[in-house]
C-alpha cells in the first residue's frame, strides 16, 4: 500500500478503487460475521472458491468470492448474495454450492428452495432488499456491511470512505466540525443519549495540549451485538469517525476499548488500523497536513462495569475497573488526568455520515429530540432474529411484527426488554409507543446500547427480574454500599419469591429499596439496577402476587413452584422421555401411559423438550 | 508445578513491559497456559514494575481470568438474556448435573471446565455453547451427550447442523 501525501492522491486512489470495484461487480458475497461463521459459513466460501475454480475449466465465469461482515439477518445464516443480480440465498450449506454455481452463476436461474419467504404471503423473495426483514429498515450505519470486504481498505475508499475526514481536514476548522455535529443533534448511542456535539465542545475547550478520544466498544449489554457487527463489517468508518473527532477536539491519540469475547472484531480492527497507517490516514502528517493521530486497541477482560466510562478509563490505564464519582467528567479529567472524549461505536460511526451528507440531511431522520437511526438487535423469542436499523420514532409493534415477523412457535407475546440490566420490560399495551430516548425512559426502561429481547408467555417476569439482579449483583464492583448491599438484598427477596417463600409486603419492600438504590448509588450501574424489578412490578404485578399468595408460577418456570406431569390423552408410551430422564423419575412400559415421580423429578424440563406429542404438561 | 518463564518473558516483551498493556498481557498469558500461574503473575509484576498486589487485583477483578488450572476442554455456555429466555439456564443446569461440577469448576478427570458468559453476540443461534472455540447453536439438553462424547473420544470435529 502506498502512502497518500495529499488530498488529491486520496481522490485519485478513490477513482481507481471505484473502477476496480465496478469491474469486479460479479461476485458471490458470503457473510463472514460471527453468527454466520458459527453456522459454518467459512466452509461455504471455501466451497465456492473451489467449485468456481473447478467449473471455470469449462466456462469462463469471472465471479469472485467476497467475504463480508454481518448482514444482520442472523436467523437465516449462512447468507449468500449473488451480485450484481442481488439474488439472496439463506441457510446455504456446502452441499448447495455446486448447484448454485452451475444453475445460478452459469445458468442464471434462481434456486427457489434457498430463497427467503415472506411470512405474511408465504411467497419466495428473490432480492435481499425485498425481504420484509430488510424492507422496513433504513440502513445508514449498516449500509456497507454485506457490500464490502472489511479486510480491504480500498473497498471502503471506493464507496467514498475517508472523504468526510479529508473534507474536515481540508475545508473545516475544528469548531466548524463541532458545529455540524451539534446541528445534527446526534445523541450518544451508548445508552444515556447525551448530545455528542456538546460533549465534544466541552472537551475541545479544556486547556492543555494532550487530549484523548476513546471508543467504547465494550458492549456489555447481553443480547446486543451491533457494535461488534459494525466493527467486523466496516471498521474503517469507525476509524474515520475517531479521526474526525480527534481533529475537532484537538487530540492526537485515541483508544478503542473492545471486549476480548469478540476475537474476530479485534482482529478486523487491528488489521484496519494497520492499513490506515500504511496509507497515511493515521499517523504523522496525515494527508500532508500538520495533523497527527495514532489509534490503539485495548482489550477488556469480561467486566460489565468497564462499559461505564470512568471504569473504562481505569481499565485502559491497566488498573481494576472501578467507577469514579463524576464530576470531574472525562471531558475535563479523563485518561491519565487529561481531557478525554468517550463515545460509543455507533456514535463515532455516525460522524463520517454527518460530515459528508451534512447535518441537515442526518437530522431529517428521526423525531424532534432523537435524530438519525438506531440499531437494535432483535433477539429472544422472535421469528427473525437479527440486527435492525430504523429511524428513531418507529413503533415497537412495527419492530416486533413487521420486521421481526412475530413471536416464534406461534406463542403469545408477553414483553419486550430494552436497556439490558439497566432497562425494563415493556408490556403489550405499550407496543404502539414510538421509539426514542424519552419515551423509553418514561415507561421505565431505557434505550441502552440496543438489545431488544422479546419474551413470550413462557417467560416468568419474576424470574427475569431475578436474572438481571443476579447479573448486577455479580457485576457490581462493590465500591458503594447502595449497590453492593442494596442489590444483594433485593436479590434475596426475589429469590425467596421464586422459591414460593414470598411474604405479604415483599413487593412494597422491593419498591422502596429500588427507589433508595436509584438515589444512592455511585454510578449508573447501581442507579439503574432496580429498573428490571420496578418495571416488572409496574406492568406484571399479578405475576408477583401469584408467586407470593398462591405459590404459583403462571409461566411455568420457577422450579420450586411447578410440577411436571404426563397428559394422559396425549401420551402414546414411546418411552422417549423416560430414556432421557437423568433422574430416572419417569416410569412406563412401551405403549403404556408413563408417569413422573414428583419426588425424584429435578424439574429440568428435558422430558418436555424431547416429547414429540406435547404430552408433558407443567403446572 | 513449574512453568516456562521464558514463554512469559516473550509475552511481556511483546507488550514492551508496558503497564497500559497489563490486561492484554495477562490475556495472552492465559491463552498460553489456560490459566494464570502464580509464577507468571510474579514475573509480570517484576518486569512491568507494578506491585504484585496490583497484578493480583487485576487478575481477580476481570472475569476472563482464572487463577486455577483449567481442564483440557473449556465449555462456555451463554447465559446472556437472549439465550436465557430460550433455555440457557436449563442447559447450564443439565451440564452441571451431567458433569457433576458447578459453573467455574473443573471435572475430576480434568477433562472439562464449565463456565458461563454473558452474550457471545450470536443470539440468533441461542442457546449457544462454545467448546474450545467451536460454536454449538440451538443447543438443547438432549444434544449435550452427543457433543460431550465427541470430546471424550478425542475427536474434536465441528458439528455442522
Ligand atoms: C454499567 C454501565 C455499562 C455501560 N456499558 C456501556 C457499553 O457497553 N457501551 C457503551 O457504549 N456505553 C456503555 N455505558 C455508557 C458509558 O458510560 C458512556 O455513557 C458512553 O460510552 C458514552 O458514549 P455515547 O455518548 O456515545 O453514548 C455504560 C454505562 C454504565 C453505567
Ligand atoms: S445472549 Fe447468548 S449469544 Fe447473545
Amino acid at each position: 500500500m502506498t502512502r497518500l501525501n495529499t488530498f488529491a492522491e486520496l481522490e485519485q486512489w478513490r477513482t481507481q478503487a471505484a473502477a476496480a470495484r465496478a469491474q469486479n461487480e460479479k461476485c458471490v458475497t458470503v457473510c463472514g460475521g460471527t453468527g454466520c461463521r458459527a453456522y459454518g459459513s467459512e466452509k461455504v466460501w471455501e466451497a465456492f472458491r473451489a467449485e468456481i475454480a473447478k467449473q471455470q475449466a469449462n466456462v469462463k465465469l469471472n465471479y469472485q468470492v467476497k467475504v463480508t461482515g454481518c448482514h444482520g439477518f442472523c436467523e437465516k445464516g449462512p447468507l449468500v448474495v449473488i451480485r450484481p443480480a442481488q439474488i439472496f440465498y439463506t441457510r446455504v450449506q456446502v452441499k448447495d454450492v455446486p448447484k448454485i454455481v452451475s444453475d445460478t452463476l452459469i445458468g442464471g436461474k434462481v434456486i427457489e428452495r434457498l430463497l427467503a419467504t415472506d411470512p405474511q404471503t408465504n411467497e419466495h423473495v428473490v432480492h435481499e432488499h425485498d425481504v420484509p426483514f430488510y424492507k422496513h429498515q433504513s440502513r445508514l450505519l449498516l449500509n456497507m456491511n454485506g457490500e464490502i470486504d472489511p479486510t480491504r481498505i480500498e473497498e471502503y475508499v471506493a464507496l467514498g470512505g475517508y472523504g468526510a475526514f479529508a473534507k474536515a481536514l481540508s475545508n473545516m476548522s475544528g469548531e466548524q466540525v463541532i458545529a455540524q455535529v451539534k446541528a445534527s443533534k446526534l445523541r450518544g448511542r451508548g445508552g444515556a443519549g447525551f448530545p455528542t456535539g456538546v460533549k465534544w465542545e466541552t472537551c475541545r475547550n479544556q486547556p492543555g495540549e494532550v487530549k484523548y478520544v476513546v471508543c467504547n466498544a465494550d458492549e456489555g449489554d447481553p443480547g446486543a451485538y451491533m457494535d461488534r457487527s459494525l466493527i467486523e463489517g466496516n471498521p474503517h468508518r469507525l476509524i474515520e469517525g475517531l479521526a474526525i473527532g480527534a481533529y475537532a477536539i484537538g487530540a492526537q491519540e485515541g483508544y478503542v476499548y473492545i471486549r476480548h469475547e469478540y476475537p474476530l472484531a479485534v482482529k478486523t480492527l487491528e488489521l484496519a488500523i494497520k492499513q490506515a497507517e500504511e496509507c497515511g490516514l493515521l499517523g504523522k502528517n496525515i494527508l500532508g497536513t500538520k495533523f497527527n493521530f495514532t489509534l490503539h486497541v485495548q482489550l477488556g477482560a469480561g467486566a460489565f462495569v468497564c462499559g461505564e466510562e470512568t471504569a473504562l478509563m481505569a481499565s485502559i490505564e491497566g488498573r481494576v475497573g472501578e467507577p469514579m464519582p463524576r464530576p470531574p467528567f472525562p471531558a475535563e479529567k479523563g485518561l491519565w488526568g487529561k481531557p478525554t472524549n468517550i463515545n460509543n461505536v455507533k456514535s463515532w460511526s455516525s460522524i463520517p455520515i454527518i460530515i459528508s451528507q451534512g447535518a441537515d440531511q442526518f437530522a431529517k431522520l428521526g423525531t424532534e429530540n432523537s435524530k438519525g437511526t438506531t440499531i437494535f438487535s432483535l433477539v429472544g423469542k422472535i421469528n427473525n432474529t437479527g440486527l435492525v436499523e430504523v429511524p428513531m420514532g418507529v413503533t415497537l409493534r412495527h419492530m416486533v411484527y413487521d420486521i421481526g415477523g412475530g413471536i416464534s412457535q406461534g406463542k403469545k407475546f408477553k414483553a419486550l426488554q430494552t436497556g439490558g440490566p439497566s432497562g425494563g420490560c415493556i408490556p403489550e399495551s405499550l407496543l404502539d409507543l414510538p421509539l426514542d430516548y424519552e419515551n423509553l425512559n418514561a415507561v421505565g426502561s431505557m434505550m441502552g446500547s440496543g438489545g431488544m429481547i422479546v419474551m413470550d408467555e413462557e417467560t416468568c417476569m419474576v424470574n427475569i427480574a431475578k436474572y438481571f439482579l443476579d447479573f448486577t449483583k455479580f457485576e457490581s464492583c462493590g465500591k458503594c454500599t447502595a449497590c453492593r448491599e442494596g442489590v444483594r438484598q433485593m436479590n434475596t427477596i426475589l429469590e425467596r419469591i421464586t422459591q414460593g417463600e414470598g411474604e405479604e409486603g415483599d413487593i412494597e419492600l422491593l419498591e422502596t429499596m429500588g427507589a433508595a438504590i436509584q438515589d444512592g448509588a455511585l454510578c449508573a450501574l447501581g442507579r439503574t439496577a432496580p429498573n428490571p424489578v420496578l418495571s416488572t412490578i409496574r406492568y406484571f404485578r399479578d405475576e408477583y402476587t401469584a408467586h407470593i399468595q398462591e405459590q404459583k408460577c403462571p409461566a411455568g418456570v420457577c422450579k420450586s413452584l411447578i410440577t411436571f406431569y404426563i397428559i394422559a390423552e396425549k401420551c402414546n408410551g414411546c418411552t422417549l422421555c423416560a430414556r432421557n430422564c437423568t433422574e430416572a423419575a419417569i416410569t412406563g412400559e412401551l405403549h403404556q401411559l408413563h408417569v413422573i415421580d414428583d419426588a425424584k423429578c429435578a424439574r429440568c424440563g428435558v422430558c418436555r423438550e424431547v416429547c414429540t406429542h406435547d404430552a408433558v404438561g407443567v403446572r | 508445578m513449574g512453568i516456562e518463564l521464558a514463554q512469559v518473558d516473550t509475552i511481556i516483551d511483546k507488550h514492551h513491559a508496558d503497564q497500559r498493556a497489563l490486561i492484554s498481557l495477562l490475556l495472552d498469558i492465559q491463552d498460553q497456559f489456560y490459566f494464570l500461574p502464580q509464577e507468571a503473575l510474579e514475573r509480570v509484576a517484576d518486569k512491568v514494575g507494578v506491585p504484585s498486589v496490583q497484578v493480583y487485583q487485576v487478575a481477580r477483578f476481570y472475569k476472563a481470568f482464572s487463577l486455577k488450572p483449567r481442564g483440557k476442554h473449556l465449555l462456555t455456555v451463554c447465559v446472556g438474556t437472549a439465550c436465557h429466555v430460550r433455555g440457557g439456564e436449563r442447559l447450564v443446569d443439565q451440564l452441571s448435573r451431567v458433569l457433576a461440577v458447578a459453573p467455574g469448576e473443573t471435572t475430576d478427570d480434568k477433562l472439562f471446565t464449565l463456565q458461563t458468559v454473558n452474550c457471545l453476540g450470536c443470539c440468533a443461534l441461542g442457546p449457544v455453547m462454545v467448546v474450545d472455540g467451536t460454536y454449538y447453536g440451538k443447543m438443547s439438553a438432549t444434544k449435550i451427550d452427543k457433543v460431550l462424547s465427541k470430546y471424550r473420544n478425542g475427536e474434536e470435529v465441528a458439528d455442522d447442523d
